[in-house]
């Protein structure tokens, strides 16, 4: 699988949503394109022509990333790339933070926080119970980690032993105000996850082989839900944007939207 | 209410096999019954309300009809958002199951009352609001729910609420049940509450006005054909709930007269006041000492009607 072509298609729609739409979250969702572009062409086993058939779930719970599973699906075929344009436009499609069935494909609706770890466990329950085969995958943002209700759900899903769960924590070290283990530190994280009855580990998040390798291997341990510490580069692609703070707030203007997709063509 | 309840759910369980129960570690020796039943249908979550609800919404995404059940702060207020991304965005056919409606856990002090609860259910898209009156009225809700597909709050007393009607209502959502006829004034009461408002409508009785009392359980959607017809052949229109007079049926009940032409009645809330509760006691202290005893509340109606009609 080329995940390197497919990734910069959808890193350059990331970028064309926030320029065409002057709307932001534009670092966080750069960060975690590799990620979804792995889950989506080399993991996850889902039919964009049958959105509602049996699948695996996949549920963005740093839903501020929207863009990022909006250019995602549109790769993958779930829509035209055409309805990308209508990001956080009037009238428009796809909203800022992903929303249900905005367009096929989006599982569920989030943007705030801490939501979808319970719903993937949620589902993950019903598939063991039911006796069935699909597995849920979560992404999380690393300040999503502050919310207390990430826990409950971390808990839950160990005790009821969800080895058909698997967590993505978009680790790209920043949040709001600043530097992530600044504001509320989650080290040592992994220790955290472990400690929560989960089988840890961390990739590059930017390795489609490390990601790959990792994603393939679920369940790690039989009987234990999976948690993937992945750890990436806020703004990954686009060089004045990365690990820079302002790119969780600001849109590219015309230069600066011109530089980033010649960057990530470069890439 | 809590028994009704109960077993009208081992009932919809036998019949349907969709139907699930989750509960954050409440209802120690009232939920054994389904747990030892229907053991993979049951689910205890432990005390973590926020993901009790994301759990169940994740449950019901998979074709599963869910019912949580807690003492209401705790499957209202504390995972409020959760109810309303999770839940009611997706429309799911989750039913909140709140035990101890009003002031049912008295003595157990203001963190178990439930005074705000129909007005944060009810300003949610998608949800239904249903107040049983009595445990036939919560039999006759749970016929309704246990095939629903929609999400659903269900607000019920205690172990020990006593029974008002003699035959099985006739529930329907979105309609009052009559329990009384009369011409000068109504009065729309729900929730546990029912049995005394119905002896204050004894008492206005005998006193020589002629009461008419409808039950309203199901409080979203509500029966605005009901609240029109009381406006329009009736002088005055009383709510009673054991809830704040914010929000609750008394304020879908001015909502819907606010917005009807055709005739001005009197209109009074009679409910909890805006304030927490100050005093320490059982149901039946409070509701004395909030002036909700059928004598109080006789009492202020009258007081009402002899000040403005």
């Amino acid at each position: 699988m080329d995940y390197s072509s497919l990734a910069k298609q959808i890193r350059e729609n990331i970028v064309r949503m926030a320029f065409l739409a002057k709307n932001s979250h534009v670092a966080c969702a750069l960060s975690c394109a590799d990620i979804l572009t792995v889950l989506y062409f080399g993991i996850l086993s889902i039919d964009p022509k049958n959105p509602h058939g049996p699948r695996d779930r996949f549920i963005l719970s740093k839903g501020h990333a929207a863009s990022a599973l909006y250019a995602t699906l549109a790769e993958r075929g779930f829509f035209p790339a055409e309805v990308l344009d209508s990001y956080c436009t009037d009238g428009g499609t796809l909203t800022g933070h992903s929303t249900k069935d905005c367009v096929p494909g989006v599982e569920v609706s989030t943007g705030s926080l801490g939501h979808g770890l319970s719903i993937g466990a949620g589902m993950a329950l019903a598939e063991k119970r039911g006796n069935g085969k699909e597995r849920v995958f979560v992404l999380l943002s690393d300040g999503e980690c502050d919310e207390g209700a990430l826990w409950e759900a971390a808990l839950f899903a160990s005790h009821h032993k969800l080895d058909n769960l698997v967590a993505i924590v978009d680790y790209n070290k920043f949040q709001g105000f600043g530097k992530t283990n600044d504001i509320l530190n989650l080290e040592p994280l992994e220790k955290k996850w472990q400690d929560f009855g989960w089988v840890a580990g961390s990739v590059d998040g930017h390795s489609y082989e490390e990601l790959e390798r990792a994603l393939k291997a679920i369940p790690q341990e039989q009987g234990k839900p999976t948690v993937l510490v992945a750890h990436t580069i806020n703004g990954k692609g686009v060089s004045y944007m990365e690990n820079k703070l302002d790119w969780h707030y600001k849109s590219p203007n015309e230069e600066q939207y011109q530089q980033a997709i010649e960057e990530i063509r470069s890439l | 209410m809590r028994k009704a309840f109960c077993d009208s759910l081992l009932e919809a369980a036998e019949k349907e096999e969709s139907v699930m129960l989750i509960t954050n570690d409440l209802g120690f020796s009232v939920l054994e019954p389904f747990e030892q039943k229907f053991p993979k249908r049951f689910l205890n979550v432990g005390v973590a309300e926020q993901n009790m609800i994301g759990v169940a919404a994740g449950v019901a995404h998979s074709a599963k009809k869910v019912f949580v059940y807690s003492i209401v702060p705790f499957v209202t207020m504390r995972c409020f958002e959760q109810i309303r991304n999770d839940v009611c965005s997706a429309n799911l056919p989750v039913v909140l199951v709140g035990v101890g409606g009003g002031l049912s856990y008295g003595t157990a002090g203001l963190t178990h009352h439930s005074l705000n609860d129909i007005a944060i259910m009810r300003s949610l898209p998608n949800m239904e609001v249903f107040c049983p009156g009595d445990p036939a009225e919560t039999q006759a809700i749970m016929a309704y729910l246990s095939t629903s597909q929609k999400p659903a709050y269900l607000r019920i007393g205690k172990g020990n609420d006593p029974i008002v009607h003699e035959k099985k209502p006739d529930f329907a959502p979105g309609k009052a049940i009559l329990l009384r006829d009369g011409s000068d004034i109504s009065i729309f009461a729900t929730g546990n509450i029912l049995w005394n408002a119905r002896e204050a409508a004894k008492i206005l009785g005998q006193a020589g006005l002629s009461v008419c009392l409808f039950s309203m359980p199901s409080v979203k959607p509500i029966d605005k054909e009901a609240i029109h017809k009381a406006a329009r052949e009736t002088k005055a229109i009383f709510s009673i709930e054991e809830h704040s007079i914010i929000g609750g049926l008394g304020g879908a009940v001015a909502e819907t007269l606010a917005e009807y032409k055709d005739a001005k009645p009197l209109f009074a809330r009679i409910g909890f006041p805006d304030s927490f509760c100050k005093e320490i006691g059982s149901q039946e202290y409070l509701r004395q000492a909030y002036g909700l005893s059928p004598e109080a509340m006789a009492e202020r109606i009258q007081r009402h009607i002899k000040e403005s009609l």
